[in-house]
């Protein structure tokens, strides 16, 4: 450990004390936005404020921490915010999703399915899906209490009529154990089916926004949908570049001027892996 | 048989809105003050007055806007003041409707005429877009708006047929109590005459009961059976709207009457 000035993880223990009361009534009320005194970090608003309080207040000494940034362990986001917490709480990290037992994440669920006793942390820059349908926020408050929900479809139904079909590919809204409707942070809608009864507890921190809600283990997290245009996890029809695989969620890149592009899985982990065993892509160095 | 004719007309005489001793006061002021009245299933009654009369603040607190300072107001023999919100609010989105003066108050400027129709449906709990989108179209229709604007936005839309669109948007949920707020207002003369068409042929068709606040003499002579004038805050005089029109009996309705411009 090299800063011992502060305390460990960074929130002093009053403030983390505080966090853990927020988290705990998110996690009683499954999609409510728990309002907490969010604190000013060592970090610009939007680049995870709200999700390094959250793993702050959830981290031990023998906890091991991934952070992943749109499914990336190595871009910027990623490596500070895991440098962080290096430098202020000295725990292990690790880039395996299987052996973290905090991942922090922006934009993003791991491909690999989570596992009991896990906890994931997401980033959250607007955390009330009913924002841009309602600018008022005593009224969507006033929404959420009495369940009032049928603007959210509203804006489905608008997509349809535009697109002919929705065409909300991110932070697609959900509706959870029957009752909140939330925003599951700009994840695309292919991560929405992981949301619904996983084994891992799901938080959410908005630091900007002052909000905490939270998923416990094994919720049932419905994505809206209307009868006759039924819900559709969406990627890029396309495999992985480098591993071959035709499920991940990929990431389009273009290559050069001439509008050459290829696609790879957006979890560097899960694609890593995959290679390792000896997967492998259209443009795989060993097959060009 | 005779037993359920006698239930029905027992039911038909029961008033749809009561109204008792209705007063609201902005400090010291006078909103409006000590208003009775019933409003009977399929009747349509006009409230007109000067500006400042009560005639707008009257409408809002029966429309549940603004919460009256005294007196009982109930709707199909509920005590609507006593409800808990959720329950006001469902009303006001199923049974009730409200069509603004100014349309944009009364519409979702960024969303297309479809969804605007059929907000109150998705409201309610209408989860099918196929049919949503084909009562929005059937609704469209009766207001006399081509369907092919369905996915146009009400600010593409001319003054009246943003109007039309409210109410289509108003009565698509079949309420049975609708007010409104000087719908003709701001509409020229020959699309108030379409507009007030259309109005009297829904309000006949549906069986709507209305309440219509205005200070123009000619919607009221159309549409509404039953007149209240109002000034002060006070309900001056009331009746059949042709016997208040053609006798006015108080002095204000009198000048009232003869203001009007003869061409």
């Amino acid at each position: 450990m090299t800063d011992q000035a502060y305390n460990f993880a960074y929130l002093d223990e009053q403030t983390k004390r505080m966090l853990r009361r927020a988290l705990l009534k998110a996690l009683a009320v499954p999609g409510y936005q728990v309002p907490f005194a969010s604190r000013e970090m060592p970090m610009p608003y939007g680049w995870g404020t709200g999700g390094v309080q959250v793993t702050a207040a959830c981290l031990t000494p023998v906890d091991r921490l991934k952070v992943i940034d749109q499914g990336a362990d190595d871009t910027t986001n990623a490596v500070s915010i895991r440098r962080f917490f290096q430098r202020t709480s000295g725990v292990a990290v690790t880039e395996a999703t299987a052996e973290a037992t905090i991942i922090q994440t922006r934009h993003r669920i791991p491909e690999q399915p989570l596992s009991e006793g896990q906890i994931l942390v997401y980033q959250v820059p607007i955390p009330e899906p009913l924002r841009f349908l309602e600018p008022r926020e005593t009224e969507t408050r006033k929404m959420h209490e009495l369940e009032e929900y049928g603007l959210m479809h509203v804006k489905l139904y608008e997509d349809i009529a535009r697109h002919g079909e929705v065409s909300t590919a991110y932070a697609y809204p959900v509706k959870v154990e029957g009752r909140y409707v939330m925003d599951p942070s700009p994840i695309p809608k292919f991560d929405n089916p992981k949301l619904n009864d996983s084994p891992a507890i799901q938080l959410f921190g908005a630091g900007r926004e002052c909000r905490i809600y939270a998923l416990p283990p094994f919720t049932k997290v419905v994505s809206l949908d209307f009868d006759d245009h039924p819900f559709q996890a969406s990627k890029a029809e396309h495999n992985c570049d480098l591993c071959g695989c035709g499920t991940s969620y990929l990431d389009e890149v273009i290559t050069d001027d001439q509008g050459s592009r290829m696609f790879v899985c957006s979890d560097t982990d899960f694609c890593a892996t995959r290679q390792a065993e000896g997967h492998r892509g259209r443009l795989s160095p060993e097959a060009a | 048989m005779v037993m359920m004719e006698r239930q029905l007309s027992a039911q038909a005489a029961a008033p749809l809105l009561s109204v008792q001793g209705l007063s609201r006061y902005y400090g010291a002021r006078i909103g409006c003050k000590d208003v009775s009245f019933d409003l009977y299933p399929g009747e349509v009654m006009g409230i007109v007055g000067e500006s400042g009369s009560g005639k707008s603040t009257l409408l809002s607190c029966l429309a549940g806007h603004q919460r009256p300072d005294a007196g009982g107001l109930s709707y199909n023999g509920v005590d609507v003041l006593a409800l808990s919100e959720a329950e006001r609010r469902r009303l006001l989105r199923s049974d009730w409707a409200y069509v603004h003066q100014n349309p944009r108050d009364g519409l979702r400027m960024g969303v297309s005429a479809g969804g605007n129709v059929g907000e109150r449906l998705m409201a309610v709990g209408a989860r099918h877009y196929g049919q949503i989108r084909d009562t929005a179209t059937d609704w469209l229709g009766r207001v006399e708006i081509a369907a092919e604007r369905i996915d146009d936005r009400p600010s593409a839309f001319s003054g009246g047929m943003q109007q039309r669109l409210q109410i289509a948007r108003n009565l698509v949920t079949a309420p049975k109590l609708v007010f409104m707020d000087e719908p003709t207002g701001g509409l020229d003369v020959s699309v108030q005459a379409r507009l007030l068409d259309l109005l009297r042929g829904l309000v006949r068709d549906l069986g709507l009961s209305v309440v219509i606040v205005t200070h123009d003499l000619a919607v009221v002579r159309l549409l509404a059976d039953r007149l209240m004038v109002m000034k002060s805050g006070h309900v001056v005089e009331a009746g059949l709207t042709d016997q208040v029109l053609d006798d006015p009996q108080h002095a204000y309705t009198q000048l009232l009457v003869s203001s009007v411009l003869q061409v």
